[in-house]
């Protein structure tokens, strides 16, 4: 039998678009996008491991019911910081920023993005609003919640409110100038052959996301700019002695805040069905149900934001309307995960590092999705809001869902980012320490929730605390878990194993290059002629046009008829 | 499960283990088949490159259409225990509750007073009107299984009747600020005879509605609205709460506490119908449970007798404002807000 793929690495050598420059102008005045998702990649991993700190900060406090570790001011500020850090520096631009703008022209066979110095504008324009944000919480932080609520945050807290929110709107235009750059590309620069519906799950869902970046992100900055009028120049809009109304601050706040879910979990999906496809050798059950579901979701997210404010006095009928509309967006959702496991149906499946971070996604995106029912249906979520059930639930999808997803794209993309592989044993057993802390982090929160324990509370009755023992227990294991692959990723950038061009011997166009890619990503423009996870017969796999040209196909001819068949 | 002290308590819970259990099956379901695919279809040789399969139209509708009808079935049930739960049944027993930072403040119709505690019979309906003097709170009570936010200058309302005596949590459930988690206190569940003797060992208080009275009279309502409330230059108050309104700018709606207060302390905002514009504002001089006082007082108020109903009573409404309430935009009502 012949060997399944290609060509192994040239010369590892060759120029690259690492070692094409270097310096430190080099690095930030780039306009390669690979270079850029490597700058977000730094900056993304510092602000994680600060609302990391913040998040174990609130587990210690948690150990006992009585606020002992910290003051209540400061414990309001920690777990306000660890939101707006984690869900505005980490979260939202996570994927997209990173390994979107890695990939998605590779993915298609583009050279760069269609606008690489936006691009770069885009990564310092995140920096600026992060380094403000910084100074905000080095200055005396913020206490408001990561939701802002009115008239507390506008009226009441005496935490730098203006500064964090400064913060927050300047990094929305990234998102944006993002968003704007991939819906663009995605348009104009795919490779010749490359349809719509030969593309990569992984582009359908970043050019989802991308359509929710651009119509969401407006509204938020222009809530947050209300919300420093009223607060500087006390203009009635949302604080009823001013003759505002507060409500209205919830409806625009969460007008954005919903879909920015989606901006978290759909790249995520787009991760999880190129490993779910590829692990296996398969292409995707239902191809254009999966790449149409995400498009759905995107959609419909924006009609749902209602469901946030049951128990906010908006009125009965809407609550109906929102909690119907909300059963209506998981139904998607819930398709992708059938299609998922469709997919794995008569596959040939390995257990590479990435794929079991795909299966625990499966796993745990399914409980964090059914969750959400129950917050969508009215006379449970009357009981269940404010409280624990929602702080498992939400950390349900954006941890066990995009997290995870972004841990599995990181391992399984290494290779082709820094053109070396990382450990797969210490990657194997870190995704398991992962999965297991992560579990015994929010599954007791489910229960506390029910059994009325309300969130961002410094102090609790006893009762509750078991469930907080056992949810500190899990969190220094999450938190071993993911301290493993910062540690080993760094080390393997020097140290690890050199990645072939195509170490998973897979049919995209990404591992059609070598590894790293040169700064043009392709040596020739690719000419698509397979439709996406198309796994032809091995004897077929190896006409590839790529690298035509390149002398070192004689080398990587030679090193596959000497494989062991 | 958590403690289940009111009528309304079964009903979630039940709710809650329908979900759980589709939860759980939905869970295990894709749990299962999914180990057992990646067992069974564990790549055996490297080489290895399986049959493609496009997918099944007829699948994917059968998992579109079942959790569809699953989740409706969910949207259901919710929407009806939450319909109940929002409809305040007419005889309730009122109390109001004030809350700020951080405390609450809880007053009943026959004048107790109380903070962070509530005292409530067993078996009783009790409507809660609830307002806040700054940011919000929200009044929640694990063991009802109910919870609704607390507004400044906003009065949501939330009832219960509660089934087993005993001392239950009261949380505030939306983050208010740097005491959010001491803003709690208890709800306290008796019989009604020993409730009755309660109330009866706290009498000495004034009763908020007499309370009102005062303040109606002091503040000079008395002179446009009638001493009895049965109006004059102003519209009639008795009989106020639950009535429709007819406004000069052609709409109508039922007076509740939050147009009350809003004709309080921002009396042009919705004019009724046949009054001129000449009532001034109060805002500022009426504090949020001033404000409970005097709705109590016009709770308080009967219909006494054959009123004389002057135009100003505006229960019939005149057939100029039917047609204007038609949804055709007519040109005959201009909205002056």
């Amino acid at each position: 039998m012949q060997a399944p793929e290609t060509f192994e690495t040239p010369a590892a050598e060759r120029v690259n678009y690492l070692n094409a420059q270097y310096g430190l102008k080099s690095w930030l005045l780039t306009k390669d996008h690979k270079r850029i998702g490597l700058l977000y990649l730094g900056s993304i991993s510092f602000f994680f491991l600060i609302g990391g700190l913040y998040a174990m900060f609130i587990r210690l406090e948690l150990l006992t019911p009585q606020g002992d570790f910290l003051s209540s001011a400061t414990y309001n500020k920690v777990f306000t910081q660890h939101g707006i850090i984690m869900v505005f520096f980490f979260l939202i631009p996570s994927i997209p920023a990173t390994l979107g703008n890695f990939l998605v022209p590779l993915m298609i066979g583009a050279k760069d993005l269609a606008f690489p110095r936006i691009n770069l504008l885009s990564w310092y324009i995140y920096l600026l609003g992060g380094i403000i944000t910084i100074y905000a919480l080095l200055a005396g932080g913020i206490d408001t919640g990561w939701t802002f609520y009115v008239p507390y945050s506008t009226t009441f807290s005496n935490s730098y409110v203006i500064a964090t929110g400064a913060g927050i709107f300047i990094s929305g235009f990234s998102s944006i100038l993002t968003g704007l750059n991939f819906i663009v590309t995605i348009h104009t620069m795919r490779a010749p052959g490359m349809t719509w519906f030969r593309m990569p799950l992984f582009i359908w869902a970043h050019y989802a996301t991308s359509l929710i970046m651009i119509l969401g992100t407006p509204v938020i900055a222009i809530t947050i700019l209300l919300l420093a009028f009223e607060r500087l120049a006390h203009v009635g809009i949302f604080d009823p002695a001013n003759g505002g109304d507060p409500v209205l601050f919830q409806h625009l706040f969460w007008f954005y805040s919903h879909p920015a879910v989606y901006i978290m979990v759909l790249p995520g999906m787009g991760i999880i069905s190129e490993l779910i496809a590829n692990f296996s050798r398969k292409n995707i059950f239902g191809y254009s149900f999966v790449a149409f579901s995400s498009l759905a979701i995107a959609v419909f997210g924006f009609l749902v934001w209602g469901h946030h404010m049951f128990v906010s006095g908006q009125s009965v009928y809407a609550g109906m309307v929102f909690s119907f509309l909300s059963f209506a967006v998981a139904i998607p959702s819930a398709v992708k995960v059938f299609n998922w496991t469709a997919t794995l149906y008569r596959g040939s499946i390995s257990y590479d590092t990435p794929m079991l971070y795909a299966l625990g996604f499966i796993g745990l995106f399914t409980i964090g999705g059914m969750t959400g029912l129950f917050l969508a249906t009215l006379g449970v979520n009357v009981h269940t809001t404010d409280t624990y059930f929602v702080v498992a639930h939400f950390h349900y999808v954006m941890v066990g869902g995009t997290l995870l997803a972004y841990m599995g794209g990181l391992h399984y993309w290494w290779p082709k980012i820094t053109g070396r592989m990382y450990p797969e044993g210490w990657g194997r057993f870190s995704a398991l320490v992962v999965f297991v802390g992560f579990n015994l982090t929010f599954l007791p929160q489910f229960i506390a929730g029910y059994l009325g324990m309300p969130r961002r509370y410094h102090a609790y009755p006893p009762e509750f605390q078991v469930f907080n023992v056992l949810s500190s227990a899990g969190a220094s294991i999450l938190g071993v878990g993911l301290l493993i692959p910062l540690i080993y990723l760094i080390w393997s950038m020097r140290y690890g194993r050199r990645a072939e061009a195509n170490p998973w011997h897979l049919p995209g166009l990404e591992w059609r290059t070598p590894s790293p890619p040169p700064t043009e990503n392709f040596l020739v423009t690719p000419l698509v002629t397979w439709e996406a996870y198309e796994f032809a017969p091995p004897e077929e796999l190896r006409v590839i046009g790529v690298f035509k040209e390149d002398e070192s196909l004689e080398n990587a001819d030679a090193v596959i008829d000497g494989r062991p068949t | 499960m958590p403690e289940s002290a009111s009528t309304y308590s079964p009903q979630v819970d039940a709710l809650y283990f329908y979900l759980s259990g589709v939860t759980v099956f939905f869970t295990l379901l894709i749990s299962i088949v999914l180990i057992f695919f990646v067992v069974k279809y564990r790549r055996r040789s490297l080489y290895e490159i399986p049959r493609p399969i496009a997918g099944s139209h007829k699948l994917e509708t059968l998992w579109s259409v079942v959790p569809f009808l699953i989740a409706m079935s969910m949207f259901a049930w919710g929407a009806q225990i939450y319909f109940h739960q929002y409809r305040s049944p007419k005889n309730a027993d009122e109390i109001y509750v004030v809350a700020k930072q951080w405390m609450w403040k809880i007053q009943h119709s026959t004048g107790q007073r109380e903070i962070n505690e509530l005292h409530v019979p067993v078996g009783r309906k009790i409507k809660l009107i609830m307002t806040s003097e700054d940011t919000i709170h929200d009044f929640f009570v694990p063991a009802f299984r109910m919870k609704a936010d607390v507004l400044p200058g906003r009065y949501t309302t939330q009832w219960f009747e509660a089934t087993k005596p005993g001392t239950y949590h009261l949380f505030c459930a939306e983050y208010c600020g740097m005491n959010h988690s001491g803003m709690i206190g208890s709800v306290i569940v008796m019989q009604p005879t020993d409730f009755d003797n309660w109330l009866s060992g706290n009498a000495s208080q004034q009763a908020p509605s007499v309370a009102g009275q005062q303040l109606y009279e002091s503040l000079g309502c008395v002179s446009c609205h009638g001493a009895r409330g049965e109006g004059g230059r102003g519209p009639s108050l008795v009989g106020i709460f639950g009535r429709k309104v007819f406004l000069t700018n052609g709409q109508t709606l039922t007076a509740d506490e939050s147009y009350i207060r809003e004709s309080i302390e921002n009396p042009q905002a919705r004019l009724v119908s046949g009054f001129g514009p000449i009532m001034p504002t109060f805002q500022g001089q009426v504090s949020p449970e001033q404000l409970i006082q005097l709705m109590a007082f016009m709770k308080s108020l009967q219909v006494t007798g054959p009123q004389s109903p002057s135009p100003a009573t505006t229960v019939a409404p005149p057939a100029a404002a039917e047609t204007s309430r038609a949804p055709t935009p007519s040109a005959a009502a201009p909205t002056p807000r």
